[in-house]
């Protein structure tokens, strides 16, 4: 009898990239349904805009690249970005600031450096960048979360639409009626007056680690991320990296001077720390390829949004951090390097 | 009573995966016995080193245990008649080694009267020989690794007794889903499997041995304790290792059991540690306590292929459709025929090539579920997370891609002990072990290459400096006669260009 040749291993993966991505997804509905409850519904119309980008972007960049498009949009890749992008986003973004910053992750960070698996730069935040940049008071804008008795104005599904459309409020409002600073400006601002953490902490605005509704937040973001880690779509060395990499420069100040210096809590908890740890971070192709490489460079990630928020202009971050040690992963990944089973020592130099 | 072995002072072994075992399919009945074939058929290439040549020709009448041929350099073995008959032929015949491609093989149509050797061995009193002595002897019985790679034993065994040696172990690991021809060889015949390790401590003037198997094996361990009690050998201890493949990879093995790395591109003898298969160290007791040399093997024939999977021992040389037809015969979705496990073993393309001395697991499976198509590596590190030589498998894949030699050696693709388990857990499907094959096969062709270039630049520098030589010397030779026409005066040079004047003239 004749049978059909197969190269070793006569095993087939049970893993694959579409399901990781779908996971990925699966795993940031908590935190998105939270978000909608807290902020509105203008994260919906962002993941809309964000996601008709990206997968347009995507599709028109492979044709371009005379690859089938399919292929490309099967593995789930851009619905990551795009909802990586719409949760860095304020939940009231005008369309064509999201579509930027979409289309330039996915055209520019993503295609220009080969698709998939090439890129050096975590698409979203590349992305993010670029509208920071270009749409600087857009981005500021953040309406105030749902508080209770606070009151507040909120504004309808139809309200939002329009906004995100347009990028004009209803005639009746202005930006102070509806925009609230958020706990990390508040508390960059207050530390500016001079004010100490306390008084910054009894804002209305601030929770019990961070401000109100983002610490809800964040828990489900740290929830979704959890069951990644359990679902061994991540692993924990990145999260933990970037944890220790903030929490502990914060925690050494924090005890030096507390009236001066916010809580690791308050860092943990606020801006966009927790999405950073558990889902941007963990982006694999543009992070350190082994696990003392990611265990760096998380902790390079953490100690640079440290740094930002403390010593920078900037409100958060993240996305520079993330960007920065991009930068950093060869050199990373050469110096970390694990030692080959059978060989005398480390082999890694830069 | 030595009770069940403890897992103790253990080194540790990274990632590895732990794998569906599937043995127990092949583990419901004992051993069974094949009847003889009507043919056999004998690669005389069932080894690692050089094919033997054969002795016999064709018509020769063979009796069972008779050399049928012998190798002809240092490295090999010998391959004896598994069965009595008359050589039929001498051909080539698709073979398993080559995927089912021919190589030369010497048949034997069986007579079915099984008649051994007159000279058919009585027990060898090994204890009162020395050492190579029965090193000796062990090379004359054609005995060979039964775990798959086949070294011809006794000159491992040479090469072994020149290092220091601080221990053998036994390898009853058996790692890799759905093999199961060491646990039942355990199970059955485990005092012995003690016997041939202590023939080998006594060769290789060792006190101590350590057989390892498997957690997952408790029937083997506990017949293995029994048959060491009897034995009652203190130099005997049993080991268990967590069921985690690629844990009975030589190396591996070694560094489970010592805690010990074999170094890069060296051997476990470097550190002191000397590896043999169960199944060698039984087929070492039947040869030097019953006479037989190593003419049949036990087998695992089973997978989701074949209708009643099961363990047999079968002669060398017994064609595989005869084994998978006493078996119960193929399933209709059979589609692969593996020799060797899922991981690691050869596919073939058809059943007619015959049960050689490596065949440890004969393997048919339905067709694998469909895969999708390979995606770019996305750097998810699992690979990595997983390889148990620690290497950075999505790294190396990069360079192989970009054919970077010198990076692929940094990498230590040459470490690379191409188990498999990195192509399981990659999520873009890339197939990893086979690039990576690929690309070792590039590297050795590089270094041909090299070794080419080498030699051609060293001949045409040999050549330029013999040029040159030759120039010189015709030169000194020039100026001599120029000498020597000088002093011979002028009346001399006339008369020689007068001569010259004439020739030309002519």
């Amino acid at each position: 009898m004749e049978f059909e040749r197969h190269e070793a291993p006569h095993m087939v993966p049970t893993a694959n990239v579409a399901r990781m991505m779908q996971q990925v997804l699966l795993a940031l509905v908590p935190a998105a349904v939270a978000h909608i409850w807290f902020f509105g519904p203008g994260l919906v119309f962002n993941l809309l805009v964000a996601t008709a980008a990206c997968v347009g972007g995507e599709a028109l960049m492979m044709r371009l690249r005379g690859r089938p498009a399919v292929g490309a949009l099967s593995d789930y890749s851009a619905l990551v970005t795009a909802a990586l992008l719409a949760f860095a986003l304020p939940s009231l973004t005008p369309w064509w600031v999201t579509a930027t910053g979409a289309l330039f992750g996915i055209v520019v960070a993503k295609h220009l450096y080969g698709g998939i698996g090439f890129n050096i730069f975590n698409p979203a935040m590349a992305g993010y960048v670029v509208v920071l940049v270009a749409f600087p008071m857009h981005l500021n804008l953040w309406v105030a979360p749902r508080m209770g008795d606070i009151d507040y104005q909120f504004l309808t599904i139809l309200q939002t639409l329009t906004y995100t459309v347009t990028g004009s409020l209803p005639d009746a409002l202005t930006y102070d009626d509806i925009s609230r600073a958020t706990p990390l400006d508040a508390m960059k601002s207050g530390l500016n007056d001079l004010r100490t953490t306390v008084e910054i902490r009894s804002l209305p605005i601030m929770g019990d680690f961070g401000g109100v509704g983002w610490e809800w937040i964040g828990n489900f973001i740290a929830i979704g991320g959890f069951w990644l880690m359990v679902r061994k779509v991540i692993r924990w060395h990145i999260p933990l990296g970037v944890g220790a990499g903030l929490l502990i420069p914060a925690g050494i100040m924090w005890l030096l001077s507390p009236g001066t210096e916010p809580s690791p809590g308050f860092h943990m908890f606020s801006g966009a720390a927790l999405l950073c740890a558990f889902f941007i971070a963990t982006d694999p192709v543009s992070a350190a390829a082994s696990p003392k490489g990611r265990l760096v460079y998380g902790a390079g990630i953490g100690f640079l949004i440290y740094a930002i928020r403390t010593w920078g202009a900037n409100v958060d971050g993240v996305a520079f951090a993330v960007l920065i040690m991009n930068m950093a992963v060869p050199a990373i990944d050469r110096i970390t390097r694990p030692r080959i089973v059978g060989h005398s020592k480390d082999a890694g130099t830069l | 009573m030595a009770g069940p072995a403890a897992t103790y002072d253990l080194g540790k072994l990274h990632g590895g995966l732990r794998l569906a075992a599937r043995k127990s399919e092949s583990t419901g009945l004992p051993i069974q016995s094949l009847p003889l074939p009507r043919q056999l058929i004998l690669p005389i290439d069932q080894h690692v080193g050089d094919p033997a040549q054969p002795l016999v020709g064709i018509g020769e009448r063979v009796l069972k245990g008779q050399v049928l041929a012998e190798p002809p350099g240092t490295l090999g073995a010998p391959v004896h008649a598994p069965s009595s008959g008359e050589v039929v032929a001498i051909e080539p015949w698709p073979v398993a080694g080559r995927h089912g491609d021919p190589a030369p093989c010497i048949v034997i149509e069986c007579d079915g009267e099984d008649r051994a050797m007159e000279s058919w061995e009585e027990p060898i009193p090994y204890a009162e020989l020395p050492g190579d002595t029965v090193l000796q002897k062990i090379l004359q019985g054609g005995i060979v690794g039964l775990g798959g790679a086949v070294y011809p034993t006794a000159q491992k065994l040479m090469q072994a007794v020149s290092c220091d040696l601080d221990y053998l172990i036994l390898n009853g690991a058996e790692c890799e889903p759905y093999i199961s021809c060491d646990d039942m060889l355990m199970r059955e015949r485990a005092h012995d499997i003690v016997s041939g390790a202590r023939i080998l401590l006594h060769a290789l003037q060792l006190d101590c041995a350590y057989i390892v198997v498997e957690s997952d094996k408790p029937e083997a361990i506990r017949q293995l304790a029994a048959a060491m009690t009897d034995a009652g050998d203190e130099r005997l201890t049993l080991k268990q290792i967590p069921t985690i493949y690629p844990s009975g990879g030589e190396d591996q093995l070694v560094q489970l059991v010592t805690n010990r790395e074999v170094p890069s591109g060296g051997l476990p003898t470097d550190i002191g540690c000397l590896v043999q298969n169960v199944g060698t160290a039984a087929a070492i007791h039947d040869w030097l306590q019953a006479g037989e040399p190593l003419i049949s093997r036990i087998t695992t024939i089973t997978g989701d292929g074949i209708a009643n999977p099961m363990n047999v021992r079968a002669r060398i040389g017994t064609p595989l459709a005869e084994i998978a037809e006493f078996a119960g015969g193929y399933t209709e979705d059979a589609r692969h025929l593996v020799i060797g496990g899922p991981m690691t073993g050869k596919s073939v393309s058809n059943d007619r090539v015959p049960l050689v001395k490596a065949t440890n697991c004969i393997l048919v499976m339905s067709a694998l579920p469909a895969n999708g198509p390979e995606l770019p590596c996305i750097r998810c590190g699992e690979c990595a997370a997983v390889c148990p030589v620690q290497l950075l498998p999505q790294q190396i894949f990069w360079y192989a891609c970009a054919d970077d030699e010198a990076q692929l050696r940094e990498y230590g693709l040459i470490d690379c002990i191409e188990c498999g388990c990195c192509d399981l857990v990659c999520p873009s499907h890339i197939p990893l072990t086979y690039d990576f094959r690929m690309a070792k096969a590039r590297i050795r062709e590089l270094a041909d290459e090299k070794a080419r270039a080498e030699r051609a630049r060293r001949r045409f520098e040999a050549r330029n400096e013999r040029r040159q030589r030759e120039q010189s010397e015709r030169e000194a030779e020039l100026a001599r006669q120029k000498a020597e026409a000088r002093q011979a005066g002028p009346d001399a040079i006339a008369e020689i260009l007068k001569r010259k004047r004439r020739e030309d003239g002519d």
